[in-house]
């Protein structure tokens, strides 16, 4: 496989490749020495059209470990300002004859769009409100690491589920496996419908009760202004999930968020900062998923093996 | 056809002398430790590691290790092999370290193993303990000790099943 630009296009079986090959890098992230030579001398880029340091940084780390040599591109300082499409910007790109494009980008679909039109294997680290891949993959792993599996669990996602491309990416892959998966939040920002195995739940109470995964998103401040919600605050004060819901949860069950909190917003500083919270073990686990990703996919004139 | 070269005795017997060699090379137990080349070797380690323990009445280190990341054919078409875990749990620095694996044919197993072991300290002496040597060495690598030396040609596979697997004890040959 050379692209990784959805998890809607993964089976079960890669997804799990993925995942047990990040363990193995998760054991290198330990040691003194936090680099392997497995991809020494080939090259990628960050092609980051929307503003993010840390998955950048994620990325950047993981690339780095592998021993690639590393570019970074923010749309600050590119030609874009100046009005170069983005497939002449990827062709320049190409010209510099990169083996790795991690793209972000504000258009849903710019990543396959890149990784059709180029040899260099392409990771999607965010395109519109479609999909983010490795977001998904590293919360999958996150969860196994502290459940042992993925099967048989209840995940509740709260929030803003309409614009989450984080939301639809756990939602292919969880789907993947026998999970009980619940959308919460009020109903300007949840879907309509959604399909078979997913519960629609505006009562936050009800949306977390008996669940085994708590994962939220976050609130933009834009929503507050188009009325999706009235105010932050009252978001905060009816879906905001604070330690009372510790009593309604699963004895053993786990907080997730994909960064960046806004405490008082989504999340409460308690709850944020409570053992339950496996917020920061995302962040870490964030690079060893990368490196999985970038070890398993081969630029074109490789061979395919997933 | 399949051949077999050693049945559950002869590779037992292996093991024990190949034991003996390490402890009459090292000149007894202290310092040196053990770190099986995943998969085969890991258990070849345990059951020297277990030898060990018996007669010298003193328990030693022992890791496996996945050299994976260290291989000089990542890019050459090759299925994956399923990654196994890395665990050196001690510090290698000083110490005598006895690479162990079940097969050595090109050499080039042993050069990523060594690499690997390379960036998790500096040891004193890094030793190779293989059960069988195929022979077509491409690096310049060779065994301290050797279970048993067998000429192959290239297009011959080796087999070498151990009961933690694959239920039975046995190494064999298989050739067109």
């Amino acid at each position: 496989m050379k692209d990784l630009v959805g998890i809607k296009e993964l089976s079960r079986e890669s997804i799990e490749e993925i995942l047990n090959t990040a363990k193995a890098f998760k054991e290198v992230l330990g040691r003194d020495i936090k680099k392997v030579p497995t991809l020494r001398g080939k090259t990628a880029i960050n092609l980051f059209f929307e503003p993010s340091t840390r998955t950048r940084t994620s990325f950047e780390l993981a690339e780095k470990r592998l021993s690639l040599d590393v570019l970074n591109f923010s749309i600050s300082m590119s030609s874009v300002v100046k009005g170069e499409t983005l497939y002449d910007t990827l062709k320049t790109i190409e010209a510099y004859n990169v083996d790795y494009i991690v793209i972000r980008h504000s258009s849903s679909g710019a990543a396959k769009f890149v990784a059709e039109n180029t040899n260099a294997s392409v990771i999607n680290a965010g395109d519109g409100t479609n999909e983010h891949p490795t977001q998904a993959l590293l919360d999958a792993f996150s969860i196994l690491e502290v459940k042992g599996r993925l099967d048989g669990l209840k995940i509740s996602i709260v929030g803003d589920i309409i614009h989450s491309r984080v939301a639809r990416s756990n939602l292919y892959l969880l789907s993947n496996f026998d999970t009980e998966i619940r959308f919460v939040g009020p109903p300007t920002l949840l879907p309509e419908d959604a399909q078979a195995n997913v519960k629609i739940f505006y009562d936050l109470r009800e949306g977390l009760k008996d669940a085994d995964v708590v994962m939220l998103l976050r609130i933009q401040f834009e929503r507050q202004n188009a009325a999706f919600i009235p105010s932050l605050k009252e978001y905060f004060h009816v879906w905001g999930v604070k330690k009372e819901i510790f009593s309604y949860l699963k004895d053993d069950a786990i907080i997730m968020h994909p960064g960046p909190m806004n405490r008082g917003v989504e999340i409460s500083t308690e709850v944020a900062d409570s053992s339950r919270s496996i917020i920061l073990k995302q962040v870490t686990n964030g690079i060893a998923t990368r490196m999985a990703v970038i070890y398993l996919l081969k630029p074109k004139g490789g061979i395919v093996d997933l | 056809m399949v051949k077999e070269l050693l049945n559950k005795q002869e590779i037992e017997r292996i093991l024990n002398r190949i034991t003996y060699e390490i402890l009459e090379k090292n000149k007894g137990a202290e310092n040196i430790c053990l770190i099986g080349i995943v998969t085969g070797g890991v258990y070849l380690a345990e059951r020297i590691k277990k030898k060990i323990e018996k007669i010298e009445k003193i328990e030693i280190p022992m890791g496996s290790l996945d050299i994976s990341f260290y291989r000089d054919d990542v890019n050459i078409s090759k299925k994956h092999k399923t990654i196994k875990p890395t665990n050196i749990p001690f510090s290698i620095d000083k110490k005598k370290v006895i690479l162990v694996d079940d097969v050595l044919y090109t050499g080039r197993s042993t050069r990523a193993a060594m690499d690997a072991l390379m960036d998790f300290g500096r040891p004193a002496e890094i030793q190779l303990a293989v059960l069988i040597d195929r022979g077509h060495r491409e690096l310049p690598i060779m065994a301290n000790y050797t279970g048993k030396y067998i000429p192959t040609s290239r297009d011959e596979k080796i087999k070498v099943y151990l009961k933690e697997i694959a239920g039975k004890d046995s190494v064999v040959l298989i050739s067109e």
